[in-house]
Order: C-alpha cells, then structure tokens, then sequence
C-alpha cells in the first residue's frame, strides 16, 4: 500500500536529519523523504502536523514469556502493547521455558511473532546449554536460526574459564554478547541495592562491586580476546566509568540501561513497594544522575525497557517472596522523552537511543529513515500528556511503577514494514 | 509516601504498630506512660481488664517463637479479649496466595487484630496494606526489619531505670545486620533523646551505611563499653546467616561475649539487657546474666504491660 506521511517533524539521527516534511512508503520500504518520489500517489495518508515521525522504536530488552510461561503474557500482548507504544522491534531474552539453546525454539518464537502481526521480534540466544554456564550452547546454529546476538540472560556465569570459552566462541561465529554483569556470589538472595535504605529495611542486598567486579572481569577478557560485547543495563556509577574508560582504550564495546534506572533510586522501595523489585536493583541518586550523564555523554548507547511483565499474585506479596521485575515498555518513548527537559539530552540524541543506536548494536537494517530501508515508523504527539493507570496498560503485566505518573508524548500511529499497525483513536 | 502512611491516622493516632521509625518521643512517651499503669494490674491478684472483651486477637506466627506468642498471648488475654494462635507453616515454597488467602479467611472470621511474626521484611507492613480498615495489625516481627514492641519494652525497662535518656551511652552488641530488634532500638533511642549509640560486633555483622542511622560502630568491645550506661546484648541469629560471617568455635565469645571484665569496662550503675533467649557463653556469660544489674528478666515482665499498653492504644483506647 502506498502511504504518504506528510507535514510531520522528521527526526532521523542515523541520517542527521531534523526536518519537517513528508515520507513517501510503498510495498513496505520508504521511497521517499522530504521529496515525493516520481508518480507516488498515496492510497492513505497520514497528517503528521504538530507530530513527530521517527523510526519506529528499537528494545533491545523485554520478557515476553513465551514459550513457557504464557500464563504471566504472550509474545503476542505484549507484542501489541509494544506496537501501541512506537516500538517497531524487540529483542527477547533467551530465558523462556524452554530456553532459547536450541533452534527449534527459536523457530517457535520467529512464527508466533510473525503469526501475532505486531512488533517484530528478534531472538537472542543463549550463551550456555540451558544457561547454566557450564557448557557452550550451539551458537552458531542459533545464529543461522535467526538469533541476533547471545546471553546468558541475567544468570551470572560464576565460571570464568566457561565466561572466557564463550567470549573465544562467540568471537568465532561473529556473534556479539550481550553481557549483564553481576557477580553471582556477592548478588546471591539480594533483593535491592546493598545502601542505606537496605539497611533501614532490614532487606537483602546487592552491593555495587556485584557489578563493577562482574564488568572488570568481563573487560580483562574482552582485552585479551577481543569479542564484540554489549553490556546490558549498567546500574551503578563506578560501572559506567569502567566501560567509558575501556572504550576509550578503544575496546569494541558498547553499553545500554534500563529506564527504571534512569528515573528511580532505591528510596522508591521505601515502603516495601515490590513493583520497584527489579533487576538490575534501583541504585541511589548519584548512580541514577551519573546514568544520565552516560547517556548525554555517549558512554550509554541506547536505552531498553527491560519489561518485565508479572501476575498480581507474583507481586502481591511481602517484598522478598516477590518476583524482580516492572511492567515499563508503555512508558518507555515518554520517560526517555522526559529526560530531553530534565537533563542535557536534546530530542535527536534521545531518538538515537531509541533507535539507530540500538539498531547497530544488533545489526538492524531498520532504526533510520533512509530510502529504500523497511518502513518501520513511529508517528508520536510530542505534547499529549496522560496518567499512566495501571489497569488500563495493554501489557498482561499491571506492575509498574510509574502508575499515577504523568506521562508528556503519545503514539498516534506505528507502522511496521509498511502496514500501520496501531493507530490511536 | 513515608514509612509511616500506614501506621498512623490522619488523626496522628496509631493504627497499626509496624516500626519503632518515625514515631516521636511525644507518642513514645505517651506509650511507655500507659503502659505503667498495665504494671499494676498484672501484680494484681485478679488480672484482668476488660478494655478488650469481645475482641478476637488472632497471632499469626510464620516463624517459630514461644516467648513473644506467648506475651501476646498473656497481654491480649489479660485486656479480656478471645484469642486464637495460629502456626502457619513455613516453607520455601510457600507462596504467596496463601497469605493473602489466610487474611481473608480470617477477616472474614471477624478477626479485629492480627499479630504478626514473619522470616521476611516488610510481611507486617504487607498484611496491614491488605486488611480493611476496621482491623489493626501489630508486627511481631518482621525480617531483619522492626520488632517494634521489644523496642519499647526496653525503652520502659530503661526509664524505670534511668529516666534521663538524654544523657545516656546505649551499646548494642552483636549481629546487628540480622537484627530487626537493634534497628527498632535505635530508632526509639534516638527519639528519647539518647546522646550516643554504639553498636559493637565484628564487621561481617555490622552493615555498611550503618552510620546513617545515627549510630557509632565499634569493632573491638573493649573500646565500645567503656563509659557505657545501658548494655543491650544481641543473640546470633545463626538461623538467618547465609554465608561465611563468623568462623565457628568460641572465637565469637572471645572477642564479643560479655564478660565480667569487660561488664567492668562500662559505668559502676550499668545496666545489661537482652531480648531473649540468651545463649549462654556465646554471647553472655553466666556470671553476668545473673548479675543484679542484670535486667533480663524485668524485660520479660514489662513485655506484657508494654503490649497491652500497646494493643489497647491501637484498638483506640485512650489513656486512662
């Protein structure tokens, strides 16, 4: 179908370009920006006056529990809550029952994703057989089944000679790792960040060197080997500074954060709240202003949701019987947004976050406007405010910590490979 | 939302008694004073007021205790009230629907109170976030977290003692990291005015960041009881210990226990307590427990005022 996109504000960081004008889409490829391709004549059109089109919205991190454990969501609901917020591709974690280790499961997830019709989701395998990091997980298989990266999810490979194995076969088959850093020892039944409010809550900790030892590690080998890694959602400050000063080294590596971690500290766990029971834990003030500056400063390439989708009966519990995670892809285009008045970050660096950064990370075609790229496009009004209400979110998962708050961008329009797949009324 | 949105109406009166944290001296005060007049009763022959009749008080105990039950038990039956004790069973797997299905059963029952004793921070709080607003909660005992009764059971014992806080030393000895009762201690004490709090006990089992709480820590014991008016001495909570923190054997004896030479250390007018039960020659030697500055058992006695005095206060009786 032949789509014109006309008047918006056209923001594409991969192409340096910041512009109002049109965008031209046929058989599901851009054909045209800014200049209306010869003989175009659109079928539908979109007026994208006073709104802003951007490549649709790229998260690199999002449990969608399937295969295994439907009952908590759906590759297909949370797909669609994704879709209705920009979010064009999401990469899910390998940690589905059964794990994504063997190709046939990777399979399952390509088909129900295509079958849903929503975002486009793309696999990351596992790392090790099972994700126990003991034995190497047939990577390069996973790799011609369509995986786009590997990890251990967020279960520490607590033996280094395996860590080090895996970064040399990784290496091998040119898959990047996606790393998240935690020592498995020092993290063991912590439920929080080991600080103050830990204390006072009489709550498990994790301490910060949880991290930054995992990340020194990890660096010392990554030095020596030479794997392309991404280290996923950074939590403290003193790991930020650890990955800006090996990239300075020139290390090939890159880094993201999750937005909780950009917009809440630890004091939110204040009165037992098991919503902000995450991982990576909510770190203090100082950690979640040094984050921001990652960002602003490009230390942190990209920014994911790290969703985390749960029953009420998973959440409604004493903290620590809890399960860690928060319902956050709805919010996800406006708190990053938010950090465009809140901080340094201008609208075009806040967009890349969202998109061309995350897309080289994996490789993605899509994350810009280029002509001739896959239309996948976020049309947003960059001045709706809303209240984010629990019951109202698309998402199986209600546990978020963001309900009440007030949100300022909403998505009018996402369309996919061309097709406009949610449309707000 | 503060710690405290729970526990305290918008009239400033308790509800529920979750944590000694963010309770004033003014209502602590009023606290410890209703409680004095529970002394008298439970030396009296008949031991019985009726502030409670026809109330049911239900002790839901997910972890095992007999002293502390069995106060409540004795406080809630003295203020005449029914009460029933139920053990829930503790296992890893428990999940939790169950809790949440237990509290409307008993609700449904027409519980009016539940007392609360957990192995996890923030069960007390959760159970008062889930029961309709009739019904009052006190936590018996949370976690790590609070224990907020024992706090002010020690907080009378010491008045009765040594009425001036303000001028006092106040040293709390051992595993702190696990101990829900030093965090409500500390809390209290600071309220009543205390003018410095110790806390003593080998690094493994001092947290980090404790100092933000207002306390000094100490790691060798001689140091930490010297000038010291109120000695509280802590039991290891070995049942709580996940990982290397202590290394077996007497080595803890030897470098923390109380001794009678080390009692020596503090102020000629010290004073020694201990929320019980005490394991003697691991953290306290016989010598001292039955020393006559030792105040062990008085706690146990006033731990039955402290509570009615408490239980009446949250069910909205105002002092007599």
């Amino acid at each position: 179908m032949r789509i014109t996109i006309s008047n918006g504000e056209i923001i594409d960081p991969a192409n340096n370009l910041h512009q109002t004008g049109d965008i031209f889409i046929d058989q599901g490829r851009i054909v045209g920006v800014g200049q209306c391709p010869d003989n175009f004549i659109a079928e539908q059109k979109i007026d994208a006056s006073q709104q802003i089109v951007c490549p649709g919205l790229i998260d690199l991190c999002a449990y969608l529990y399937e295969p295994g454990q439907e009952h908590k969501a759906t590759i297909y609901s949370e797909t669609a809550a994704a879709a209705a917020s920009g979010i064009t591709t999401i990469c899910c974690l390998p940690d589905t029952v059964p794990v994504i280790d063997e190709p046939s499961v990777v399979e399952l997830v390509l088909r129900r994703s295509a079958n849903s019709q929503q975002s486009k989701v793309f696999p990351i395998g596992a790392l090790t057989d099972g994700l126990k990091g003991k034995a190497l997980a047939a990577i390069d298989t996973l790799k011609s089944a369509g995986c786009i990266a590997v990890s251990n999810a967020n279960i520490p490979i607590n033996d280094t000679e395996v860590l080090r194995r895996a970064l040399e076969y990784a290496k091998t088959c040119n898959l990047t790792v996606h790393l998240y850093c935690q020592d498995g020892f020092l993290s063991k039944n912590g439920v929080m960040h080991e600080g103050i409010m830990s204390v006072r809550l009489g709550l498990s900790g994790i301490p910060a060197v949880a991290e930054t030892i995992a990340i020194s590690r990890a660096l010392l080998l990554i030095e020596q080997i030479g794997t392309r890694v991404h280290f996923c959602r950074i939590s403290t400050a003193s790991g930020l500074s650890l990955i800006a000063d090996a990239k300075s080294r020139g290390l090939e590596i890159s880094a993201d954060v999750s937005i909780a971690n950009l917009h809440l500290t630890d004091v939110d766990v204040n009165t037992f709240n098991t919503d902000c029971f995450i991982l990576p834990p909510l770190r203090e003030e100082q950690d979640k202003e040094a984050l921001r500056a990652g960002l602003t400063n490009g230390t942190i390439s990209n920014i994911c949701s790290n969703h985390q989708p749960h029953q009420s009966s998973s959440k409604n519990v004493p903290f620590s019987m809890a399960e860690p995670g928060a319902s956050t892809i709805e919010m996800l285009l406006p708190l990053t947004l938010s950090l465009v008045q809140e901080t340094s970050l201008t609208m075009s660096q806040a967009i890349a976050a969202l998109t061309s950064l995350p897309a080289h990370i994996i490789g993605a075609a899509s994350g810009n406007l280029s002509v001739g790229t896959c239309a996948d496009i976020c049309i947003f009004d960059p001045q709706a405010v809303w209240t984010v209400d629990r019951n109202k979110l698309l998402s199986a998962g209600k546990n978020t910590p963001f309900d009440s708050w007030s949100m300022r961008g909403q998505v009018t329009h996402t369309i996919i490979d061309g097709n406009i797949i949610y449309q707000r009324h | 939302m503060s710690i405290n949105h729970l526990q305290i109406n918008e009239q400033g009166r308790l509800r529920h008694f979750l944590t000694t944290e963010g309770i004033d001296r003014a209502l602590l005060v009023d606290i410890l004073d209703y409680a004095e007049s529970f002394v008298t009763i439970v030396q009296r022959a008949v031991k019985k007021v009726p502030l409670l009749r026809g109330k049911t008080v239900a002790n839901l105990f997910f972890e095992p205790s007999t002293r502390t039950r069995t106060t409540f038990e004795l406080a809630a039956k003295r203020l005449s009230a029914d009460v029933l004790s139920l053990d829930m069973p503790i296992s890893a797997t428990q999940k939790g629907e169950s809790m949440a299905d237990t509290l409307h059963t008993l609700q449904a029952m027409h519980c009016d109170m539940f007392i609360v004793r957990h192995a996890y921070s923030g069960a007390a709080h959760f159970i008062a976030s889930q029961v309709s607003s009739h019904v009052h909660v006190i936590n018996g005992g949370d976690g790590c977290h609070a224990h907020p009764t024992q706090a002010i059971l020690d907080m009378f014992t010491i008045r009765r003692h040594k009425p001036d806080f303000t001028s006092l030393k106040v040293a709390i000895v051992g595993d702190i990291l696990h101990s829900r009762v030093a965090r409500s201690e500390i809390y209290a004490l600071r309220s009543m005015g205390v003018s410095e709090i110790r806390v003593i006990g080998p690094k493994t089992l001092i947290p980090d960041h404790i100092e933000s709480l207002g306390v000094y820590p100490y790691y060798e014991m001689n140091d930490g009881l010297i000038d010291v008016d109120v000695i509280i001495m802590l039991r290891l909570q070995r049942e709580r210990m996940h990982s290397a923190l202590l290394p077996g054997g007497h080595e803890y004896f030897q470098r923390y226990g109380l001794t009678e030479h080390r009692f020596a250390l503090a102020r000629s007018d010290a004073i020694i307590m201990h929320p019980g039960p005490i394991n003697r020659g691991v953290e306290i030697d016989s010598a001292v427990v039955n020393n006559k500055r030792s105040l062990i058992l008085q706690q146990v006695s006033y731990g039955i005022a402290v509570r009615m005095a408490i239980m009446a206060m949250i069910m909205g009786h105002p002092q007599e």
